[in-house]
């Protein structure tokens, strides 16, 4: 186990392991991403509220799911550098940020997108919408923390300390906000809050949602390696590399 | 070494007797005394309160229904923003006079002491705008039913707000140009106690029950007191060591 | 198919501008950030060798040097 883990913290091996690796990852995301677009986009019947708008569902909850879940792997892998001082964990932390800052950022603009055909305005302090307003808010803390210090690995263990005070506290912000939201709004016409869907209507969303998680590991498996070249230039197995691609 | 060994009693630095609640104390007294001397650092977020709430009827209206209205909201804010305004400065002079490192050699729990260092602030910040607020509520047309409890409801607050800005202060210490990263960094985490300390007093105002809203901001204080410390220490040490 | 012609699918049943709205920007965010780690890692390895070419460059000098 330990072996295993510090195995897996050596950059070199990191290097190594994740050239096999990422190609099935891209493979994947492409596949179920084309897949699930054709479809969602195709052949899905619409809504028979909402109409064709409720095919923006199937960008929204993906990115959704994953803005909230890069935070919380940014955490774990800070939390990781934090305890074990592995430096391809950070490495990862670091390029995760913001690729979950953009992830909200879509979630945020096709829930606005949405919300002209459904509630007829662009904006509705709507308790997902407004906690993943500060989702955002989160996200460029840890990012413009990080670029803050001179020195890499104080900005490193402080973004680190940042990301998880900010997973704790992101189900009492959320818990807060729904609660707030319940108080001062009536109960009224949510985007997604629909619980029972059609086979039909699900199924793309979740070859999405998987396509989704696998851009997120290719792309941080691909800018990871990136960073290992970066920060370990001076290794002399990093300029034997060098050498030998074309 | 072997000229030591002669010696009856070995070489050693003799420490002040006493364990963590004598250097908890003393912790607590030096920095009131610090902060009681540099009064217009107390003095300023009280004044910028007073302030930003004599701005609101300004901006919106003097009619003293709609001011009733949003009162528990405007109070609320202002005061968070006024709490903000003081965090920048609870660590800043001793990481300037390099009383902070001393803190992170000392043999006592740094999270221990790191709490009395928030208590002060709490005191000398979160205690007063709690004081102060009813005379303000009274300008902003709010019942007098409901002073009590936005009394009680800031007091609670501020404390939680004490911890997790501590947090943000620990970790932009070291930094030249922190105080703007401050607010970015802090604000987002303050929204749980924003909603649920305004909710305290919209409910005093509605007359239903306020002990719940109360009950949840002393659950979320519990929570402050027992995390805030671990994270606000590993900040300082990033901040102090970086 | 949910729709009967192209133009059909365009139109989206009138919402076009919001759900082509949202789903360009994803496209867009998506294709992009896999653009610039491309990018990125291509700047990254034409640096390297440059570098790596420098050092082998001082490091012939300073053999020519050392044997003359």
């Amino acid at each position: 186990m330990w072996a295993f883990i510090h195995k897996l913290g050596s950059p070199k091996w990191f290097y190594g392991i994740s050239a096999r690796l990422m190609p099935w990852f891209w493979i994947a995301a492409a596949a179920l991403l084309l897949v699930g677009s054709v479809w969602g986009l195709l052949f899905t019947p619409a809504d028979y509220q909402q109409g064709n708008s409720f095919r923006i569902i199937y960008v929204h909850v993906p990115a959704a799911f994953l803005a909230q879940s890069i935070f919380v792997s940014m955490a774990i892998a800070g939390l990781v550098f934090m305890v074990w001082k592995i430096k391809v964990a950070d490495m990862a932390a670091a390029v995760m940020a913001p690729l979950g800052a953009a992830m909200t950022f879509i979630a945020l603009f096709s829930g606005g997108v949405w919300g002209i055909p459904t509630w007829g305005t662009w904006w509705m302090w709507d308790a997902r919408l407004t906690s993943m307003l500060i989702l955002l808010f989160l996200y460029i803390g840890v990012i413009a923390l990080r670029g803050a210090f001179a020195s890499r690995d104080s900005g490193s263990r402080a973004a680190s300390v940042l990301a998880m005070v900010g997973v704790i506290n992101i189900p009492i912000i959320k818990y807060s906000v729904d609660w707030w939201y319940t108080l001062h709004q009536p109960a009224s016409f949510t985007i997604t809050g629909r619980v029972s869907m059609p086979m039909e209507m699900w199924a793309p969303l979740l070859l999405m949602v998987l396509g989704f998680y696998s851009f997120f590991i290719a792309l941080t498996l691909m800018r990871t390696r990136s960073e290992i070249l970066r920060r370990e230039s001076g290794k002399r197995w990093v300029q034997a590399l060098a050498e030998e691609t074309p | 070494m072997s000229s030591s060994n002669t010696l009856d009693q070995p070489l050693s630095i003799i420490e002040p007797h006493g364990g963590l609640g004598v250097a908890l104390i003393a912790t607590l007294r030096r920095d009131l005394t610090l902060m009681l001397r540099r009064r217009s650092e107390v003095m300023n977020p009280l004044a910028f309160f007073a302030l930003v709430i004599t701005l609101f009827p300004l901006g919106l209206s003097p009619d003293p229904e709609l001011l009733a209205t949003v009162a528990p909201g405007l109070l609320w804010v202002a005061a968070l923003l006024a709490t903000l305004l003081s965090l920048d400065s609870l660590f800043r002079a001793d990481f300037e006079d390099g009383s902070l490192e001393q803190l992170l050699l000392a043999p006592q729990p740094l999270a221990a002491m790191v709490l009395a260092k928030v208590v002060v602030h709490w005191l000398l910040t979160g205690l007063p705008l709690a004081l102060m607020a009813p005379v303000l509520g009274l300008m902003l047309g709010l019942p007098a039913g409901s002073h009590l409890i936005l009394m009680l409801a800031l007091a609670l607050g501020s404390a939680s707000l004490s911890l997790v800005g501590a947090i943000g202060a620990a970790l932009t210490v070291g930094l030249a140009r922190g105080g703007v990263l401050l607010s970015l960094l802090v604000l987002p985490l303050y929204i749980p106690v924003l909603i649920f300390g305004a909710g305290a007093v919209q409910a005093a105002l509605l007359g239903s029950g306020v002990a719940a809203h109360l009950a949840i901001l002393g659950a979320l204080l519990a929570l402050a007191v027992m995390l805030a410390p671990w994270a606000i220490a590993a900040a300082l040490r990033i901040s102090v060591n970086g | 198919m949910a729709f009967d012609s192209f133009q059909d699918f365009l139109a989206m049943g009138g919402h076009a501008p919001y759900v082509w709205a949202a789903w360009a920007l994803t496209a867009v965010l998506l294709v992009g950030s896999v653009l610039h780690a491309r990018a990125e890692r291509r700047q990254l390895l034409r640096e390297l060798k440059r570098r790596a070419r420098r050092e082998r460059r001082a490091a012939r000098e300073t053999d020519v040097e050392e044997g003359a």
